[in-house]
């Protein structure tokens, strides 16, 4: 198990330097720079700046820099907050999307697995109907959308959460319940149609014959196989709930990653926006691996 | 089931009817989507202005309909081009098999190991945010899936014996591919359409709203949400709206999209979900 952990993680690595040096590529052939103003700088200032950022060397040579850079575990200055170095913007903002990531985990999995257990247990019925049709609704509605309807109602009309910033659970909330909802339909579904799927197969048949309760069926024998297909889908979501985040992070003001990413692209702070890129990146690396692994240790039969 | 389920049904009306307004949006709209009114400056939805109007008095429900051609040409045309590539790459990388189908399949890796919104925001930061580079975006994003897709039917249905028949009748590796592989791809392909086009939509608007993607004046959905966002509080309809527009929309195609997989793709067997 070990030794197939750092085999997967070895696989990752030419992932990360392919995405490095596509984002490092695509940022330096894009026309105009971080320091273009309406004013024109003298070109002495000018020459100063791309001196201080080694934007004079030669473009091959920048690309060594920035990789021998990363390597340390440097991601470089930030264009835009100056005197702070990406490495510790990042530093400061990601505990901070990854409570918000980890409680909309929360949200995708306890709201959509009971869900789809009742709908399965339930098929046909009002019940079931009700579930799949929130199912799709949850599904259709853009996170920004839902942000803005739970912020009108929850804190404008109700005044229950408060409508922005992170300063404590109850602002972690509508943020998680935006941003996991979508997920959460999507797995309802999911855990739906492979619960009917395992309600009808002959061991559960023999499980029900042997008199055992509906609930020791259904949580302990079919919920157990049903699993593996949640997990499996469980590294996409990962990869959604991260670019997600951006947007919920805008909404609420939430001082994440995603919200820093927002403010790096419009301000063409080149390096802030390699450095999420990279992170962005490595996490959905290490969230397939974790994926597989939970895989592989939920069912025997998988072989590494 | 040899018809749409009744929610299919309602939605295809419903888009057509949106698909509709968004082409003839200059002569259906009461007002030009940019004539401001000063005396209606951020009213409520009226006789006058049924969705109510903005803050330089421009009429919403006129913008509404004018962001529908922008919405919805995104959303359709990004996916039709997102579909075409992808079915003619997956097809020929599954067809062709072997060492040009790993190293096709190698490309399709690299595209898929970043999220779509990310990669979508780094393209639109080399092209620009105009509606043509968001149309170039989301195609070079979403074709992957698709390639995918097609690649692991053709790999499948290259192995049966009408398409072994085909070849002994003389018949070329194009003629095999278009004539006997991918019309048993068609409706999968519909169905996959139908999905990657809410898909496309919900990325537009997502990215317009945080105001990464379509710059004003061209406002579709998601720009005039981000209009709104700003005054939430005291002028609720000026984002209620648009979000509603999105929302029914990518909610008719997921509907039509489940009735039309219940229909034309029966190893879908997810029964009515």
């Amino acid at each position: 198990m070990l030794r197939y952990f750092f085999k997967r993680l070895l696989h990752g690595v030419p992932v990360l330097v392919a995405v490095a040096t596509l984002t490092f590529f695509i940022m330096h052939v894009v026309p105009g720079g971080p320091f273009d103003q309406d004013k024109k700088l003298p070109p002495e200032i000018v020459a100063n700046i791309e001196a201080k950022y080694h934007l004079d060397k030669p473009l091959l040579q920048q690309y060594l820099l920035f990789m021998a850079q990363i390597l340390q575990g440097d991601l470089g200055p930030s264009y835009k907050y100056l005197g702070r170095d990406v490495s510790a913007i990042v530093r400061d903002t990601f505990p901070v999307s990854l409570t918000l990531g980890l409680c909309a985990v929360l949200v995708t999995l306890g709201l959509g697995v009971p869900a789809g257990i009742l709908s399965a247990y339930k098929q046909n019925s009002a019940l079931d109907r009700t579930c799949i049709f929130l199912a799709t609704l949850g599904i259709s509605v853009p996170s920004f959308v839902l942000g803005a309807l739970l912020i009108l109602v929850l804190s404008h009309y109700l005044h229950l959460l408060p409508p922005a910033l992170w300063e404590g659970p109850r602002h972690a909330v509508m943020p998680a319940f935006a941003l996991g909802a979508a997920f959460a339909g999507y797995i309802a579904r999911l855990t739906r149609s492979t619960m009917l799927e395992v309600l009808s197969s002959d061991y559960i048949r023999t499980a029900r014959a042997k008199g055992l309760s509906e609930a020791s069926v259904l949580l302990k024998h079919a919920l157990k196989n049903a699993v593996s297909p949640i997990v499996s889908v469980m590294g996409p979501i990962a990869a959604g709930l991260v670019t997600g985040s951006f947007v919920v992070e805008y909404i609420f003001s939430v001082p994440g990653m995603g919200n820093f990413f927002i403010t790096a692209v419009t301000n063409r702070d080149y390096p802030l926006i390699m450095g999420v890129t990279l992170i962005y990146a490595a996490l959905i690396v290490l969230a397939n691996i974790a994926v597989d692994m939970v895989y592989v240790w939920l069912d025997p039969r998988v072989r590494i | 089931m040899n018809s749409l389920s009744l929610p299919a049904k309602a939605s295809a009306i419903f888009l057509s009817v949106v698909l509709v307004v968004a082409v003839f949006a200059p002569w259906i709209s009461p007002y030009s989507y940019e004539a401001q009114d000063a005396a209606s400056v951020l009213s409520p939805p009226s006789a006058s202005h049924w969705m109510g109007a903005d803050r330089l008095g421009r009429d919403l429900f006129s913008r509404i309909l004018y962001g529908a051609r922008i919405s919805l040409f995104i959303g359709v045309c990004a996916t039709l081009s997102a579909v075409l590539i992808g079915t003619v790459y997956g097809a020929v990388s599954g067809y062709a098999g072997g060492r040009t189908d790993l190293f096709m399949m190698r490309v399709v890796d690299v595209v898929f190991a970043l999220p779509d919104l990310l990669l979508i925001i780094l393209i639109t930061v080399v092209l620009g945010r105009g509606v043509a580079a968001i149309f170039i975006a989301l195609s070079m994003v979403s074709w992957v899936t698709v390639a995918r897709l097609v690649r692991g039917e053709t790999l499948r249905i290259k192995e049966f014996s009408f398409v072994e028949a085909a070849r002994a009748l003389g018949a070329g590796h194009a003629r095999i591919l278009f004539n006997e592989i991918l019309p048993n791809i068609l409706g999968l392909l519909i169905v996959t359409l139908t999905f990657r086009i809410p898909a496309a939509i919900m990325a537009e608007s997502t990215l317009s709203f945080v105001g990464l993607g379509i710059a004003p004046p061209a406002s579709s959905w998601g720009t005039l949400a981000n209009d709104g966002w700003t005054s939430l509080k005291f002028y609720p309809h000026l984002i209620l709206y648009p979000s509603l527009a999105i929302f029914a929309t990518i909610l008719s195609f997921n509907f039509l999209g489940e009735g039309l997989r219940d229909l034309l793709d029966p190893r879908g067997k997810s029964k009515p979900s």
